[in-house]
């Protein structure tokens, strides 16, 4: 159960698995995410899933190294097991036909934005796809990017590839050039505020996936709320995506910092 | 199996039981003061999450408490228990000294008596209805303690018992969740020869169990064994597995099961919606908890953290809250509050919880209410305002409800906030099965004689069906679900 079947470093901090889950391959849908734990002591994190193969039976993640837990997903190769995976988690992206869609994805965000961007090509709207990254490095999924879009921009914030500037730099762009109906932001929560801001600017609807510190994963705990209209929503159960015009920001980046200290304090032991 | 009157009779009836009752004369034993139950002084147990509070009968006195009950002719403590245990049978086993048949009783009906010993509220259900309390007016025969002692003895023995099983009739049935109440579908079902499969959503088995009562009150291990004799009877056990997403129902009908008993819990935690709420440091008891227990975010070796508050606030009344109240001492906390806006004689935890809490230096602050939470810069909570309350007139229900005291609020300081004021039920699985009936509460209809859903092939039980309710109450609807599924099924 839950074996790597293939790992793929992006970069040295960005890789790829590919994992035994029939199951859940055959179950997920775009924006769906699951819940793992590496080992008996390991904690319960969530992430995404970035593509399925439900012939094959496997599922595919993308993570990057950030703290105790990523780092010993990270030590583990082809042939080895995930302890715990559990899912598909969370309501499916909502698919449909508006026309163009701009979808705007910054760094790790670019690989739960893949299933996306493919269904909402193959449900026949035109795709523009930002992704974007501190540098040319920790670029990631463009080539699968680009196989379900009708134009990529890429973005660095050093300018060491595509186009030098923020992901909003070339949304602005785009949205100045033609009509943009609809707007999916994934990445850090810093990059899906102001992408959020931006569109609101100019009334494009917008859907952010957020990534809010999580538990159980099944609505059981609400670590993971966050505030969406002014209501209290979990985002394992009602989310992860909402409508980002209507999503406070500010209280979710200081919600992500939490537990800083902690994490802190298990990184240095962990090294 | 059967608990009627006549089969209480014959079992009565038989000769070691008239022996064991002509020994003492029922003015002797009614002559006897209930013997206590041997505890972990406070100032020690208040330094380990993982030590259990109560340690236990001796053989001795556990002989002696038996000694107690009267073996009447008509047992009503039998019907204060929900999944009617043979309650003198077990007892007069241990006055005999026949532990291992007393643990053998218990798990004629119960599929978790360790945990029951431990965790249910006798004092509301078979203490209650004991000739003691009803006739006597003196102490119920302690029968949690002796329930937990016969279940402790055998594990103990190491020579458990497996309840006999049925010839497999080769039909599957599915519970969803593995909590008390499906353990005890499970067991009952296996013993018809059913194959069952519990699937569980955590990497755990157990539910609440594991998640949500600490180890000071029902250790995992204990959970665990009672686990494994499920195991050995024949029931598999699915972990991390979501019915309606991991697989549809459909799918799992399409594999031969052929009927569910859903019983997936109230695990989705309320919150107030007062300003706030949302600051780094205040958090569910649901998550708090199973931070703790699930994870052993208290153990540096795990990876999950853990705010450890020194001034910690505990919002609610119940054993929940008086659980996430000690964990807190527990771990550090020098202040560690109870907040509940009605009086002490209104909170719902049990009376021995609230006891220990106290022992433990838990301050309460009843009749008060929090209106508001402050942070920090850094989103911390470090401050909630709260205010003073007064009862009112009783309401429908007959409960006087809490009244606002104006102009009374006053601010204390606190570093971490547990917000403990209820479950709802949990959404995932009414969101994923079309036309089936719920209440606007989101609790699923049933049918209450026979716990059958709208659709026929499910059945339902526990806080599902209930709300939050207690571990015994979820274990008699699993026995109540697993009667009646076996009659819908052989009648299909």
């Amino acid at each position: 159960m839950n074996q790597i079947v293939e790992k793929v470093l992006f970069s040295e901090k960005v890789a790829k698995f590919v994992v035994d889950a029939p199951r859940i391959a055959r179950s997920r849908k775009p924006g769906h995410f699951v819940i793992l734990r590496v080992d008996e002591k390991g904690e319960r994190i969530p992430l995404t899933i970035a593509d399925a193969d439900s012939v094959k039976g496997t599922i595919t993640l993308v993570v990057q190294k950030m703290g105790v837990s990523s780092a010993k997903l990270f030590e583990l190769n082809a042939g080895d097991q995930i302890l715990d995976l559990v899912g598909p988690l969370g309501k499916a992206t909502h698919i449909h036909k508006p026309g163009t869609i701009l979808a705007c994805g910054g760094g790790v965000g670019v690989a739960p934005m893949l299933p996306i961007v493919e269904a909402f090509k193959k449900a026949g709207n035109r795709v523009i796809s930002i992704i974007a990254a501190r540098n040319k490095d920790l670029i990631i999924l463009e080539d699968d990017i680009r196989k379900w879009s009708d134009e990529v921009i890429v973005m660095t914030d050093d300018g060491s590839y595509g186009t030098k500037g923020l992901v909003t730099a070339g949304a602005e762009m785009v949205i100045q050039r033609e009509t943009v109906n609809e707007c999916i932001a994934i990445g850090p929560a810093v990059m899906m505020k102001f992408t959020s801001l931006l569109t609101k600017k100019y009334n494009i609807p917008t859907q952010a996936s957020l990534n809010a510190i999580m538990v159980d994963g099944t609505g059981m705990c609400g670590a993971c709320r966050v505030s969406v209209g002014g209501r209290t929503m979990f985002t394992c159960i009602d989310g992860p995506e909402f409508d980002a015009h209507q999503i406070d920001f500010d209280e979710l980046i200081m919600r992500l910092g939490g537990y800083s200290d902690e994490e802190k304090m298990a990184s240095e032991r962990y090294v | 199996m059967s608990t009627n009157k006549e089969y209480l009779q014959i079992e009565r009836e038989k000769e070691w039981r008239a022996q064991l009752r002509k020994k003492i004369a029922n003015k002797d034993r009614t002559a006897k003061t209930r013997t206590q139950m041997p505890e972990l002084d406070p100032f020690v147990r208040i330094r380990y999450q993982d030590r259990e509070v109560n340690t236990g009968l001796s053989a001795q006195q556990a002989v002696a408490e038996a000694s107690r009950c009267l073996d009447c002719v008509n047992p009503t403590c039998i019907e204060g228990c929900p999944v009617s245990i043979n309650i003198p049978k077990f007892i007069k086993y241990i006055e005999q000294g026949e532990f291992l048949e007393a643990a053998k009783t218990l798990k004629e009906t119960s599929a978790l008596p360790a945990v029951c010993g431990r965790v249910c509220p006798q004092e509301k259900q078979c203490e209650a209805t004991c000739f003691y309390t009803q006739k006597l007016k003196k102490d119920p025969v302690a029968i949690g303690h002796l329930e937990r002692f016969a279940a402790d003895y055998e594990r103990e023995s190491g020579s458990m018992s497996v309840p006999e099983v049925a010839a497999p009739n080769g039909i599957k049935v599915a519970a969803i969740g593995s909590g008390p109440a499906s353990l005890s579908f499970a067991g009952d079902m296996i013993k018809l020869g059913y194959d069952v499969t519990v699937f569980e959503a955590l990497h755990e088995i157990g539910g609440v169990l594991k998640y949500g009562i600490p180890e000071f009150r029902l250790p995992n291990k204990i959970v665990d064994v009672e686990l494994d004799n499920l195991e050995q009877m024949g029931v598999k056990f699915v972990r991390n597995f979501i019915v309606g997403k991991t697989a549809s129902f459909d799918d799992l009908k399409e594999e031969g099961f052929q009927a569910f008993f859903v019983a997936s819990g109230a695990g989705l935690p309320r919150f107030m919606n007062i300003p706030g709420e949302n600051y780094n440091g205040i958090l569910s008891s649901n998550e708090y908890l199973t931070r703790v227990n699930l994870m052993n975010a208290a153990s540096d070796e795990f990876d999950t953290p853990i705010i450890k508050g020194k001034s910690v606030a505990v919002i609610g009344g119940g054993n929940t809250a008086m659980d996430s109240v000690r964990t807190a001492k527990r771990l550090g906390a020098e202040r560690a509050m109870i907040v509940y806006r009605r009086s002490r004689h209104e909170m719902p935890a049990r009376v021995e919880e609230v006891h220990h809490a106290e022992e433990e230096g838990i301050e309460f602050l009843n009749l008060t209410n929090p209106v508001e939470y402050f942070a920090d810069q850094k989103g911390k909570v470090n401050r909630m305002r709260v205010q003073r309350m007064e009862l009112g007139e009783p309401d429908a229900s007959g409960r006087r409800s809490p009244v606002v005291i104006e102009g009374s609020e006053y601010d204390i300081p606190v570093d971490l906030v547990v917000v403990a004021v209820g479950v709802s039920p949990n959404p995932l699985i009414p969101s994923e099965v079309k036309d089936l009936k719920v209440t606007r509460w989101g609790t699923i209809v049933v049918n209450e004689e026979t716990m059958q859903c709208s659709i026929p092939e499910l059945f339902a039980g526990g806080d599902i069906v209930r709300g939050g309710a207690t571990v015994i109450l979820a274990m008699g609807d699993g026995r109540k679900a697993a009667a009646n599924m076996d009659e819908y099924l052989k009648s299909k």
